[in-house]
């Protein structure tokens, strides 16, 4: 029901609004043809499936999604699921430190390959390659790797150093950042393709200005070229935001969320509550409460960042 | 190399400040840092490799780093040809050509679109554009898994549901947010003025974009594409999900089939092959996408 | 002769249906070792009758695989059969109408009169219609231990759960992990239910289970069950493994003394030619008390628009409970028949110990049948932080126990 209602919108958005402005039909008229697909994603997709999910998280759809109405229980038991709670700390432990470091290592992997390196291509590869592997098989390499019978703390206790401890994947302490040495070995070589791109988008004539000013090489970068490159960061942040947001079949793959519930994702709570529950009202409380979240963040830095500015 | 560029090699090369010797502190610490990096990427591709050309028995005994003490590529073979989806033993070849099938079709839509409208959102903006960006951006943090069921009545009532048309709408509807904001932020950074000048000789939305925009763009398509690619190629759940017949699942159907289902004993060196079987055409687009970026590199020295 | 039964049992159907070879999508999640043979099974007398088996198997369990068949029904291109663990998981749909009433087909099979315990078709009824097939019993209370490892400990095998624990330390001693246990929640909350059964009785957890009694959670016999798995949790340490048949394996290779784990798991024994009473023995209800929880998997068959393929559907279902389905089936997947009137060709002395508590009747219904999946989910969530957080008190989980049972439905 809800989704017919958003066509119905679709087509007035297309049509209606240009309508009651005759004289700028006209104007513009090959860009909104050319942004019909966007329009219908966005209105149709995005919006109808938003307000659908919404809609559906104040019943009690089990397997099936049913509008028998519950009101707010679906979000009150939510808060009060301890494994809700875990889930959420989880993600803003692994999302901090993986937001920085990917912004961090991706830069500067992409600052030290734009030095004319000898074999820039061999090194890009080598950093791009895991993005080509699904999130599967790195939870199952890396979980592999960090196994304490198997892996990297046997290699090293075989070596000599016996007291030497590391083992992530059974430490609830420390499970996220196994994950998150999985997640960044994953995704900083497309980031890092993104900021090269970026890079090498920047005039030339501008290290010449700066070699000229005898700027050193290090603050011309964090005084010049990164507010240059303020787009690239923008299109990274939410590269990485979302991959976060999303984070799921890695820790599905690495962990299933153990050892106990120790590295349990929202968006892992999402799944297991609609899927494995039988719950979809809780699943959907759960996402509404996640994208509630995002557009706290993301609606008024958009507003800052996209708004205003036009242009054509 | 390093040492030799010439004014061309300037032009065209990299653009970040020259070096001075090969053999000064700063190459050293450059080279040390890059070299120390790649082992870590490298290492879990070394584990993989090393694996997948062991024999079982070996795996169990041996430690992972361990090279193999006897090449075999029966485990290769397996996980192509013989390895177990239920009761159909034939590996990863069954779904291969149709993640090929998926893959073509999806990709090139998908980047079409978000080139365009990258394109317009940049340099055409109309009144609303930026609200559908909006809501396209917030789209980007959805976990898709929950518009599983909103999606699936959408393309029933279309009459596309089990189609590959269907899924195919579904890779672009999904790889839209991303990709459209990287070409807008891509375009946006590319001069006005020539946006102007080409306007003022008459040409209109497509020739500016085919003419213009489109040979000074290489390094944000190479990136687009190698998003797109990894993202459908790799994809389980749409998959399976919108495509109703088994015989045209893709492949990596099979993959979680093979990965997931534990014959006995876990047969790491099949799951390792299988991997690197399903990764190999995402990083042979890689490979070739690198010429690509220097290209797109000689060409966006133009607008300097 | 067991061309005539099969013959037999379909003539009802065959003869009422034109008999044209019918292509079926059956989607289940079946896709380790012994499983996959079992399935073979089906799909080879399947094809055997003139008709085609389209294999749907979709790895990593129902939670993976749920999703995809539910999509698949809404999306009105249902698959012609799937499997489902019988019980509550599938009452939304018959509700919905989107399952094919297969009660003719029990009716001319005699269903009611051949499916022991009968609790099994019980579960497949929703208001006098019968929706599903059962195919197979399991029951989870079964503990496996490994002879070879209690040699290398120069110990007897235990009997029961108590001379287990007696026997724990002694085994660690001799560098064996006493009690292999895989990281999945499902697998810890599972173990708790037999230790439950085993040391509560079959009262309590009927009262707990069935009659969501608080009461009964915080009595007397279940603190013990608490505290006995809580005491439990050290016997695992030492062995990381995640998925059940990893956990299998340790206790095929005598590295693990024991693993609490349904009777599938000797499906892993039988594929590594391990013999029962030899290298490995088997426990029912943990040695402390007889019965066996009566699960299992059943398939059902969604509506759809097409009277070739329901024909079909109809005459795959009746194919499923025929006797050398049943026989062929059971026996490569480990678990038991579900009708009482066929021999398995080969019965090992574990599952003659099943079978026998199957004929005294000393069964359970399984859990999946009484609880929901949201209160199994959130059980399991529970349990599996009980097992991994060594701080956590018995006294704490029960109450939090407690309060997930005064919740359920």
């Amino acid at each position: 029901m809800a989704l017919s209602d958003a066509t119905d919108a679709t087509a007035q958005a297309g049509q209606g609004t240009p309508a009651r402005k005759p004289t700028r039909i006209f104007k513009n008229l090959s860009s909104k043809i050319a942004s019909l697909p966007m329009v219908f994603t966005a209105l149709v997709i995005f919006v109808g499936g938003t307000v659908w999910t919404i809609v559906y998280s104040f019943t009690s759809s089990g397997l099936l999604p049913r509008l028998k109405w519950v009101g707010l229980d679906q979000y009150e038991r939510l808060w009060s699921s301890r494994k809700w709670i875990v889930s959420i700390e989880n993600l803003a432990i692994y999302g901090i430190c993986s937001l920085i470091l990917t912004l961090v290592i991706g830069f500067t992997l992409a600052a030290l390959l734009d030095r004319k390196v000898r074999g820039e291509g061999v090194l890009r590869t080598i950093f791009l390659y895991p993005f080509a592997l699904s999130f599967i098989v790195t939870g199952l390499v890396w979980q592999w790797i960090l196994n304490p019978q198997l892996g990297l703390q046997n290699i090293i206790r075989e070596m000599g150093w016996e007291s030497f401890a590391f083992d992530p994947m059974n430490n609830s302490k420390i499970v996220m950042f196994g994950l998150l040495i999985a997640g960044l070995w994953q995704g900083t070589g497309l980031i890092m393709c993104i900021m090269l791109a970026g890079l090498r988008g920047i005039d030339e004539d501008i290290w010449k200005a700066a070699r000229v000013d005898g700027i050193g090489t290090v603050k011309t970068y964090i005084r010049v070229i990164i507010p240059m490159m303020r787009p690239v960061f923008v299109t990274s942040l939410v590269l990485i935001g979302s991959g976060i947001v999303k984070l799921y079949d890695l820790v599905v793959a690495q962990t299933s969320g153990g050892p106990g519930i120790s590295s349990q994702v929202p968006a892992m709570y999402v799944m297991t509550s609609m899927f494995g529950g039988q719950n979809l009202g809780q699943g959907f409380a759960a996402s509404t409460m996640m994208l509630v979240t995002v557009v706290i963040i993301l609606v008024p830095w958009a507003i800052l960042e996209f708004g205003g500015k036009k242009r054509g | 190399m390093a040492d030799s560029g010439t004014m061309t090699a300037a032009m065209t090369g990299p653009r970040g400040p020259k070096p001075k010797r090969a053999f000064n502190r700063t190459n050293i610490m450059i080279y040390g840092t890059l070299i120390v990096v790649a082992l870590y990427y490298a290492l879990p591709l070394y584990v993989m490799v090393v694996t997948s050309l062991k024999g079982l028995p070996e795996i169990q005994v041996g430690n992972i780093f361990a090279p193999p003490m006897e090449v075999t590529f029966e485990p290769w073979v397996k996980a192509w040809s013989q390895a177990c989806t239920g009761i159909n033993c034939d590996g990863l070849s069954r779904g291969f050509w149709n993640s090929v099938r998926i893959l073509i079709p999806s990709l090139i839509i998908s980047v079409a679109v978000a080139s365009v409208n990258g394109y317009a959102l940049s340099m055409w903006k109309f009144k609303g554009s930026e609200v559908f960006f909006g809501i396209l951006m917030i789209g980007a943090f959805i976990p898709y898994q929950i518009m599983l069921y909103p999606i699936v009545i959408l393309l029933r009532e279309a009459g596309l549901y089990g189609s590959l048309t269907g899924l195919v709408l579904v890779h672009v509807a999904f790889g839209m947010p991303i990709n459209t904001l990287l070409f807008r932020n891509y375009f946006a950074s590319i001069p006005e003025e020539l946006f102007k000048a080409a306007r003022v000789d008459g040409a209109g939305f497509w020739a500016i974009f085919f003419r213009i925009m489109l040979p000074m763009s290489l390094p944000i398509f190479v990136v687009s594409l190698i998003i797109q690619v990894t993202g459908i190629w790799n994809d389980f759940l749409f998959g399976v999900t919108y495509i109703s017949s088994p015989d045209r699942y893709p492949m990596t159907v099979q993959l979680n089939n093979i990965v997931n289902s534990v014959q006995g004993v876990k047969e790491y060196n099949v799951n390792m092959a299988a991997t690197l079987l399903t990764g190999l055409v995402p990083l042979v687009i890689y490979f070739a996408s690198g010429k690509l970026f220097v290209r797109g590199i000689a060409a966006g020295a133009v607008k300097g | 002769m067991k061309l005539t039964t099969k013959l037999m049992a379909f003539s009802a159907i065959v003869s009422a249906s034109s008999a044209s070879a019918v292509e079926l999508e059956v989607m289940h999640w079946w896709t380790s070792g012994g499983e996959a043979a079992a399935v073979g099974k089906f799909a080879e007398a399947w094809d055997a009758s003139g008709n085609k088996w389209i294999d749907g198997a979709i790895a990593g369990g129902g939670d993976t695989a749920r999703p995809i068949m539910v999509s698949r029904i809404i999306g009105g291109d249902p698959p012609a059969a799937f499997q489902f663990n019988h019980g509550r998981q599938a009452e939304e749909l018959i509700e919905a109408g989107l399952l094919l009433d297969l009660t003719d087909v029990a009716e001319a099979e005699g269903w009611a009169d051949i499916v022991n315990p009968p609790n099994l078709l019980d579960a497949c009824t929703v208001d006098g219609r019968i929706y599903c097939a059962p195919v197979n019993i399991h029951s989870w209370q079964w503990m496996w231990l490994s002879n070879g490892a209690y040699e290398k400990a120069g110990l007897p095998v235990p009997t029961n759960w108590t001379e287990f624990s007696e026997s724990a330390g002694a085994l660690q001693d001799a560098g064996i992990t006493p009690l292999a246990m895989g990281g999945q929640s499902w697998q810890q909350n599972g173990a708790f239910g037999v230790i439950s059964v085993a040391l509560a009785g079959t009262e309590a957890w009927l009262a707990v289970n069935r009659d969501k009694s608080v009461d009964a959670v915080m009595s007397d016999e279940y603190t013990r069950v608490f505290e006995a798995f809580g005491a439990a949790r050290s016997l695992s340490e030492g062995l990381n493994v995640q998925d059940w048949n990893q956990a299998t394996a340790a206790v095929i290779n005598d590295t693990a003394g024991a693993q609490i784990m349904g009777d599938w798991a000797q499906g892993e024994f039988a594929l590594a030619g391990e013999v029962a009473g030899e290298d490995y023995s088997c426990l029912p209800g943990l040695g402390e008390v007889g019965v066996l929880q009566t699960g299992g998997d059943a398939f059902y068959f969604p509506v759809v628009d097409d009277a070739e393929i329901t024909a079909g559907q109809k005459e795959l279902a009746a194919m499923l409970l025929s006797p050398p389905v049943q026989v062929s089936f059971n026996s490569a997947k480990g678990s038991l028949p579900v009708r009482g009137d066929v021999d398995l060709t080969t019965v090992n002395e574990c599952t003659q110990k099943g079978l026998d508590l199957l004929a005294a009747g000393a069964t359970l219904p399984a859990g999946e049948t009484l609880l929901s999946p949201d209160t199994v989910t959130q059980l399991n969530d529970l349990m599996t932080e009980f097992w991994n957080t060594p701080s956590m008190t018995a006294a704490e989980v029960q109450s939090a126990y407690a309060d997930i049972i005064a919740d359920a439905d």
